[in-house]
């Protein structure tokens, strides 16, 4: 894994020193015929977590879990005869995560294949903006890919702006189209019958994961320094739901896996308002309202408030409320009745408040960066997470735009 | 539901509505405040693992640039 991260980085650096030469501008980007870059992006990120509430181990035992992920985008453009502008975009991303709860799958190795992984994840979106019609459409396909999951997406969209380009609305569906390897935990995979102890035929092959969503989406400037945007989803899950490792243990001592619906329907809705206050100070806020159909219900609020020091450099703290009520099937270590029909101990699905604090440094600049005249953007960003469950997470992120 | 988010999201619904009734053409010459890159209204590719982390840790998902289905978040 570290030797992708090496050949990762030392591409992404090629790219940066051809950058590093003086180009001319191009002006006449949109009409060009010729593929020409128009934006690289690389995300490096790092994240920790810890709590007390594992679900692998019934909704007790730790949940240490980190994270590196490295995510590197490029999209290209061109023009066509009827003066369209073609974007072609490829993302490719690796994760590489460790998490002592996983390694409790089979607690009897010493660090099964269980306690670290790597996930990753290429993706190719097209666009096409018509700017005389108004509207534009795209596509895109994606894979991911890990030791016990296997996802590939497909998506398509549509937006119409007004002739000012002061209201945009948009539309898009998508598909993802899943595979699980179903690992059980150590004890569950063999069944004790009177003949004595057999295969769980539960326990190996793969289930599909079908999930579908359509999008609608309105965005509106309303004067010149406000402008505001709302989105509906409505997104329907079909398969292996619950979480094939993940045990519960009953009232009566004994033990099996989570047991969830095989469908599950959910409908989100946020409206977000972002407002230029004074030169410096921006005020962006967001609410979300969602319900689904496993009987839980959550609030989000965020406020965000960058601050620019410079025109170049702004500083941003955050924070975010967040509170949900639980599923219908979930309860604690040893309160589930095992005549339930379904049941789960992942505190994911628990009743919870949440909060999310930070702070985003950020530094634009068309003229160029460090010397690196193509260099756009450095953007960090830090989290802090705390649950009232007891958990509590922290992350770390750093964004390079070359434009 | 809290009340300080009831308070939070009634506020911002009433705004909204109120925003949206008294919407004003801004000519591109006064579109400096719009075209900030801090006002853009997606998520920025710095919250990626943000957006991430909070889908696998929370029921909730969507409306927000997030994804709403595909991966399995078990972990």
């Amino acid at each position: 894994m570290q030797k992708i991260y090496l050949h990762a980085s030392l591409f992404f650096l090629s790219i940066l020193s051809s950058f590093g030469q003086v180009t001319q501008q191009d002006s006449t980007a949109f009409k060009s015929r010729k593929l020409k870059t128009q934006e690289i992006n690389f995300v490096s990120s790092y994240y920790t977590q810890d709590g007390n509430n594992s679900a692998v181990t019934g909704g007790i035992g730790t949940e240490e879990l980190t994270d590196i992920a490295t995510v590197f985008d490029i999209t290209m453009a061109r023009g066509d005869a009827r003066n369209r502008l073609h974007s072609y975009r490829l993302e490719v991303g690796f994760d590489h995560y460790s998490s002592a709860s996983s390694d409790l799958i089979d607690p009897t190795t010493i660090s099964s294949a269980s306690a670290r992984d790597n996930r990753i994840y290429p993706s190719l979106s097209w666009a096409m903006q018509d700017d005389v019609k108004g509207y534009t459409i795209g596509a895109g396909l994606s894979v991911s890919t890990e030791y016990d999951y296997f996802s590939k997406g497909v998506n398509v969209n549509f937006a119409k702006f007004s002739k000012d380009r002061s209201r945009e609305v948009g539309l898009s569906l998508g598909a993802f189209l899943d595979s699980w390897s179903m690992i059980y935990p150590i004890e569950l995979r063999t069944l004790e019958t009177p003949s004595g102890p057999v295969d769980n035929p539960d326990a190996g092959g793969t289930n599909p994961r079908n999930s579908y969503n359509a999008s609608v989406s309105l965005a509106q400037v309303i004067n010149k320094r406000l402008q505001a945007s709302a989105m509906l989803d409505l997104a329907y899950q079909t398969g292996q739901l619950a979480t094939p490792y993940q045990r519960v243990y009953f009232t009566d001592n004994s033990v099996n896996v989570e047991k969830l619906p095989d469908t599950r329907f959910k409908i989100p809705v946020g409206i977000r308002l972002n407002y230029f206050a004074t030169d410096r100070i921006l005020v962006k806020t967001f609410y979300r309202f969602y319900t689904d159909d496993w009987g839980i219900t959550a609030h989000t609020a965020e406020v965000e408030l960058p601050y620019k020091l410079t025109p170049f450099l702004s500083v941003s703290p955050f924070y975010r409320y967040y509170t949900q009520s639980a599923a219908d099937y979930f309860a604690p270590y040893k309160e589930h009745d095992r005549q339930n029909e379904f049941y789960t101990s992942d505190y994911d699905l628990s009743e919870f408040v949440s909060h999310l604090f930070g702070l985003n440094l950020r530094y634009n600049s068309a003229d160029g960066i460090l010397g690196i005249k193509k260099l756009n953007t450095l953007e960090l960003r830090y989290d802090h997470y705390n649950r009232d469950t007891g958990l509590v997470a922290d992350a770390i992120a750093l964004a390079i735009t070359l434009k | 539901m809290n009340n300080n988010t009831r308070l939070f999201a009634r506020l911002l619904l009433l705004f909204s509505a109120g925003s949206l009734f008294s919407c004003q053409t801004v000519q591109e010459y006064n579109k400096m405040y719009l075209n900030d890159a801090e006002m853009v209204l997606s998520a920025r590719k710095v919250q990626k693992t943000e957006l991430n982390f909070l889908l696998y840790r929370e029921g909730a998902s969507g409306a927000n640039g997030g994804k709403t289905g595909g991966g399995c978040g078990c972990n």
